[in-house]
């Protein structure tokens, strides 16, 4: 059992700021790093590999620090989210090179069990350079397993999978993840996350936004409040019904449309087409205005 | 030293386009020095000439950069380093094995095709091969070293290393007095010198410097250049995606 703690961890380069003032334990189970693309997961991730010196604040792994010293990988499996791989050697040539380099006892059996694990015993003879970047990650997710680490480190390990692919991994780290060992995986797709990870931790724009376990965070994403962008035959008498109705808390006019926030989403979108109706309103158009997991993140950010 | 460092890094260096250019450069040198010596005939002097302005002035630094910084540039570029840096190996044993890798090319691109061209040139007596040969070996370890050192350093080592190649020890090391001390060139003909004897007038071998100071400076360039990289790859930071 392996626990990371990031305590007050920031990293900057020059005068951007990529990771900021964040604090975070990492237990055993899958945990899920979820944000934008540029939110900074790669950048913690590479801290927590020992790759990157945190410019302030600490990483430790049970109470040790974080040094990127050569003994740290013996604990550590990482898929990094750079592609490149030694393209010319065959999938079973990479794992298996992984495997002496981790000075295994039996580096043909790691390997073997590695290729199995993912899937991949069937294109292992084939060059890298030929496979698709789905079968690349696997292969990447093979040499992470090799040496069977306490600890994956996994930046983006479902980009470019297929959905059977995608599904027999999930099964994999969910199947690691209870078996004890701490696993750490990045997304930006809410989806993915909260399909394996027990705790779920958010990160916008280098910040901490938010931290639990899915329900949670998808509570607090519903609670946000809702934009809506609304078109119809008499605005200004749609909203003096909204209005009254009290079913929104922020009604606007402006450039022809109305602008609507309703923190109580569900009750909104059964009051308005009733009060369309008694106000004899004819509705043209109804668009949720920010639904984008950006605006989410967003939110999260602004509230946290 | 690593036995699968060694194998990956070079199957890496002779797989690419790279391996063509790094046997274009020598092929290029073995052809004009056919054409040299059909002029020259068999004339130590002549080939002692063109050995030390085109071979030892342009060729093996040229193809030492390509070597030298040919065995991590790419990896680094590419981040695949990651995948020997996330292991519990010692950055100074990747760094000597694929030093190793990069001599043995370097032998093979550059030390043996220098004394071919010697004698193909018209130096054929034993000691001007000897001379040119030791003179190639040693100046083919210090650039490797360099320019492995300068791709850990800078993304951009092949053209600084082209610079310092062409202005520095062809140029200026050919030419200035005060930078030919301060050349790897001139450092490495100091055995052949030696080696020449009381040949080295008629041949025209003259280093800057004297033996003791020559290995000496060859030796502190090439232990000074091992020593930076192992912990040039302990500092490295490859993860600048974001």
């Amino acid at each position: 059992m392996s626990t990371l703690q990031l305590n007050a961890v920031s990293r900057w380069y020059g005068n951007v700021v990529a990771v900021n003032d964040v604090t975070m334990t990492i237990g055993p189970g899958v945990t899920g790093l979820l944000g934008p693309n540029g939110a900074g997961k790669s950048t913690l991730i590479g801290m927590m590999s020992g790759f990157l010196p945190p410019s302030a604040g600490t990483v430790t792994l049970d109470g040790e620090p974080v040094t990127g010293a050569p003994e740290y990988y013996r604990r550590v499996g990482m898929v990094p989210e750079a592609e490149a791989m030694y393209d010319l050697l065959t999938g079973w040539e990479f794992v298996l090179a992984n495997a002496r380099l981790h000075k295994l006892p039996n580096p043909q059996a790691a390997a073997g069990n590695a290729i199995d694990l993912v899937d991949m015993r069937e294109a292992a003879g084939r060059p890298i350079g030929k496979y698709s970047k789905g079968m690349k990650q696997r292969i990447k997710m093979a040499t992470a397993l090799v040496h069977e680490p306490d600890i994956l480190l996994l930046d983006e390990p479902f980009n470019g999978m297929d959905p059977r692919q995608r599904m027999h991994l999930m099964e994999l780290l969910t199947e690691l993840g209870k078996a004890g060992k701490t696993v750490l995986f990045s997304s930006h797709i809410l989806e993915e996350v909260q399909e394996i990870a027990n705790t779920i931790e958010v990160v916008v724009s280098g910040r901490h936004a938010a931290s639990g376990d899915f329900r949670s965070i998808r509570r607090l994403m519903t609670e946000r409040p809702h934009q809506y962008v609304i078109r119809s035959s008499d605005d200004r008498a749609l909203a003096a019904a909204i209005i009254a109705d009290g079913s929104a808390d922020a009604v606007s006019l402006a450039q022809g449309v109305l602008d609507v926030q309703a923190v109580d989403f569900g009750r909104f979108v059964h009051a308005l087409p009733r009060l369309a109706t008694t106000s004899k309103v004819r509705l043209l158009e109804v668009t949720p205005a920010d639904e984008s997991l950006e605006s989410v993140f967003s939110y999260l950010v602004a509230r946290s | 030293m690593n036995s699968v460092i060694i194998t990956l890094t070079r199957r890496a260096l002779l797989g690419k386009r790279r391996a063509l250019l790094l046997m274009l450069l020598p092929a290029l040198l073995l052809g004009i020095a056919a054409l040299v010596g059909a002029g020259n005939g068999a004339d130590a002097a002549g080939a002692s000439g063109f050995i030390q302005g085109f071979a030892l002035g342009t060729l093996v630094p040229l193809i030492c950069l390509l070597i030298g910084t040919g065995v991590i540039g790419p990896e680094i570029e590419d981040q695949s380093l990651i995948y020997l840096l996330a292991k519990p190996v010692r950055r100074g044993t990747i760094v000597l094995s694929k030093l190793a890798v990069a001599y043995g090319a370097a032998v093979v691109f550059a030390v043996i095709p220098t004394v071919a061209a010697t004698w193909l040139a018209g130096g054929r007596e034993a000691d001007v091969l000897l001379a040119f040969g030791v003179t190639a070996a040693l100046a083919s370890v210090t650039y490797v070293t360099v320019f492995f050192l300068l791709a850990t350093l800078t993304r951009n080592a092949v053209v600084v290393g082209l610079l310092y190649a062409v202005l520095w020890e062809t140029v200026l090391g050919g030419y200035a007095p005060g930078v030919r001390a301060l050349s790897v060139r001139q450092w490495s003909l100091a055995p052949a010198e030696q080696i020449a004897g009381t040949q080295a007038a008629t041949w025209g071998i003259a280093a800057e410097v004297g033996l003791t100071t020559g290995l000496i400076a060859i030796a502190a360039t090439i232990v000074a250049g091992i020593v930076f990289s192992s912990r040039r790859l302990a500092r490295l930071q490859l993860n600048t995606s974001e």
